[in-house]
């Protein structure tokens, strides 16, 4: 399971992953910050849509496996988390450090992009954002046509496109 | 009841975060009496009160993989309007 409630063990993760033979182990870490747009946040809440997190997660890591001589292990926290807390952790053993990196970076990178997660931030004031809506998804009634064309869901097709060209 | 010569194209939809919030549901079984594709559920959901506030083109899902708008539905699959993501 790459969807979690509990606390990350990154030691565990580490374990699960490292070898003998693999000697270059690259973790990151995504933990949450306690501000947002200059304003200060004092948690996060994390929600999914479970099954497809764990079946576009268990694809990512098999595209790195395939790419790079890597052993993956990855984790995402959902719940409410407090500031300092992990959300994400991507951990790539390699025999050297090099594919380790780069497999990581490319983990993090595809999950922010194709994972199905979402994050409101509760901010000191009391009010509560999603994260990554732009103005018209954070109204109640949004003008209809213009302020939603700058919505980062238009970007969908190409999203499709890319995979499907990569995969070729 | 669907007739013969107009079987009916049943799927569920599922809403999530700030897109369930404004339309006030998380899931929804739209029919379709005849073929129909992922655009032609958002036409359906936009419909309905809050749905204009989705984008035009909202990132979807059907069957738990990502998917364009002019991809056609089956009776049974479970297609998911996807707002930004936002994990990590």
């Amino acid at each position: 399971m790459y969807l979690t409630h509990e606390a990350i063990d990154l030691g565990r993760l580490v374990a699960s992953v490292q070898s003998a033979a693999r000697g270059g182990v690259a973790c990151f870490l995504g933990t949450v910050r306690n501000h947002h747009g200059g304003r200060e946040v004092l948690c996060l809440e994390y929600s999914a849509y479970a099954p497809m997190v764990e079946a576009e997660c268990a694809r990512i890591t098999a595209e790195a496996e395939a790419r790079w001589e890597v052993a993956i292990a990855l984790r995402h926290r959902i719940g409410r988390l407090e500031i300092g807390d992990a959300a994400v952790v991507v951990v790539a053993a390699s025999a050297h450090r090099e594919e380790a990196f780069v497999a990581c970076r490319y983990v993090i990178e595809e999950l922010k992009r194709r994972v199905p997660i979402w994050k409101r931030e509760v901010f000191a004031d009391g009010s509560v954002e999603w994260v990554g809506v732009g103005e018209a998804g954070k109204r109640v009634s949004g003008e209809a046509g213009r302020p939603a064309s700058a919505d980062a869901g238009d970007t969908a097709p190409e999203l499709v496109g890319r995979m499907e060209a990569e995969s070729q | 009841m669907p007739g013969p010569a107009t079987p009916t194209l049943t799927v569920r939809v599922l809403l999530f975060a700030s897109y369930a919030d404004t339309l006030g549901f998380d899931s929804v079984q739209l029919s379709f009496d005849r073929p129909a594709t992922v655009s032609d559920a958002l036409e359906r959901l936009r419909a309905l009160p809050g749905g204009q506030s989705l984008p035009p083109k909202p990132m979807c899902a059907l069957n738990l993989t990502h998917v364009r708008p002019d991809t056609r539905l089956s009776g049974g699959d479970e297609l998911a309007v996807l707002p930004p993501l936002a994990g990590g």
